[in-house]
């Protein structure tokens, strides 16, 4: 299998949407959790969320783009760009063949699905646009980045919820390693707070309701906490072999150097209580890097705030790492940047690079009352210096979907 | 306003081109509009002027003179 590393990043998150906001915020402890102002929550037990403020689509497409697609895929668009400045790829000369995109989400464009739904109810069948289905479809992040960048190569997506971007970033990682691309620009989007969303994770009980505190609401591995913070944005990352990185002298972020995935073939929502499926991914993915356990300094964790999730992740790194579990270090990016479903993988790997590349190891925040079940080292409010050569960065989906990359601070 | 303007302002208005660049005889190709933003614009000039335009009616239709002299029979 070929080397691939990554050389560009892009995010979009309720902690900002440049990567040096992102990173500052990460390691000073900031929370991206505020009341929700996008839409009227009066009527809903969960009222908070992490929102990118002030998002404006037309600073990376024109204005007719931007109206007719979804808030994910303008959201995509403007990370991908992002990227694709940052591996420095617009001054180079490519074969766009051989560059492709895979960019998932977990959801799709249900704001649009909401919009058109009310126009369908109200004004009948006659009034449905005809840019609804192109908007709404999973893959329209990664159509309207290859339309934008002119990129021929492979072009798909992933659906696995809130594991979506991790398993693209993999699969991505795979169609490189395999030669069926040099280049791709992989990741996730997400835009899932509204209306419909919203009242259905709320109906099944997900959701923090936390509205009193909404910088406290998201509390990976505490005791008290009560649920996730949904929150929105995107993440992506550009793969590329190392040989093309080398000959065109790109900055590298670090090495992808494995990929596990499983299912728990248990339930819809919840995670098997043997914490078997996050312990396989884990388990795989050290195996495809050719890694032992002791290796590892850093698991980012899926890390969400809902009890079974914290609970049975910290187990499944116990049963896998052994006495190992507590001594490499375990943080959560979603107690900062609440959980952006399908995007949150990508976003998370993007934080682990930069975790590997400042030598500094971002917090879980609001971790303040521990919880026996929860007992590894989650790097407790304050970051703290350390130097990261070998990471994990995990997600898990609802529908039993797991994944796990495994990636490498950068040696010759 | 003349069935003209409220044409054009509709036009300028869904496919975010300047109205000043609009004519008469200016084409959907001249604006880019594909087969989407038609029927898009079609729906737009339906709910204003209380019409209803057939897919056939459409094809007719090529230029923003075409869609004025089509409403003014209709209106």
């Amino acid at each position: 299998m070929r080397r691939v590393v990554i050389t560009g990043i892009g995010v979009m998150t309720p902690l900002g949407s440049d990567k040096n906001i992102f990173w500052n915020s990460l390691v000073n402890g900031k929370s991206g959790i505020s009341k929700v102002e996008s839409f009227d929550v009066s009527q809903y037990p969960s009222r908070i969320a992490g929102e990118i403020k002030e998002f404006d689509p037309t600073k990376c497409m024109e204005k007719r783009e931007a109206k007719r697609v979804d808030r994910f895929t303008q959201l995509g668009v403007c990370a991908a760009i992002q990227a694709w400045h940052d591996a420095g790829l617009d001054h180079v000369q490519l074969n766009k063949e051989d560059v492709g995109v895979l960019v998932g989400s977990g959801i799709g464009g249900i704001q649009t699905t909401e919009e058109q739904l009310q126009i369908l109810a109200e004004k009948g069948p006659r009034r449905v646009s005809p840019f609804l289905i192109p908007a709404l479809i999973a893959n329209m992040a990664s159509g309207y980045i290859s339309i934008m960048l002119g990129l021929r190569g492979p072009n798909s997506t992933v659906v696995t919820a809130c594991a979506s971007s991790t398993h693209a970033v993999g699969d991505a990682w795979h169609i490189i390693g395999r030669g069926d691309a040099e280049i791709m620009v992989a990741g996730g989007a997400e835009a899932a707070i509204s209306h419909l969303a919203f009242s259905g994770f709320s109906s099944a009980r997900a959701l923090s309701t936390r509205n009193d505190e909404p910088e406290r609401a998201s509390r990976p591995f505490d005791l008290e906490r009560d649920g996730f913070v949904m929150g929105e944005g995107s993440g992506i990352v550009i793969l590329e072999t190392l040989d093309h990185a080398l000959k065109r002298d790109a900055h590298i972020y670090g090495e992808v150097i494995g990929y596990g995935m499983s299912g728990d073939a248990y339930h819809m929502t919840a995670p098997d209580p043997e914490g078997r499926g996050a312990f396989l991914c884990m388990q795989r993915a050290l195996k495809s890097a050719g890694l032992s356990v002791e290796e590892i300094d850093y698991i980012n964790a899926h890390g969400t705030s809902t009890e079974f999730n914290d609970k049975i992740e910290t187990m499944a790194i116990k049963k896998l790492f052994k006495d190992h579990a507590y001594k490499l270090a375990v943080s959560s990016t979603k107690s900062m940047t609440g959980h952006l479903l399908g995007a949150a993988g990508a976003v998370e790997l993007i934080a682990t690079l930069l975790t590997m590349e400042n030598g500094v190891i971002h917090p879980t925040i609001n971790y303040e009352n521990p919880d026996p079940e929860c007992d590894l080292d989650y790097v407790p409010n304050k970051a703290r210096e350390g130097d990261v050569k070998l990471a994990l960065s995990n997600s898990f989906g609802f529908g039993g979907t797991n994944a796990t990359l495994a990636v490498k601070k950068y040696q010759q | 306003m003349s069935v003209e303007n409220k044409v054009k302002g509709i036009i300028a208005d869904q496919l975010e081109v300047g109205i000043d660049k609009l004519t008469l005889d200016t084409t959907f190709e001249d604006i880019d509009a594909d087969s989407l933003d038609i029927v898009e614009l079609v729906m737009a000039l339906e709910e204003e002027f209380d019409l209803e335009i057939s897919d056939q009616e459409i094809e007719n239709i090529k230029t923003v003179g075409d869609i004025v002299r089509y409403i003014e029979s209709k209106v």
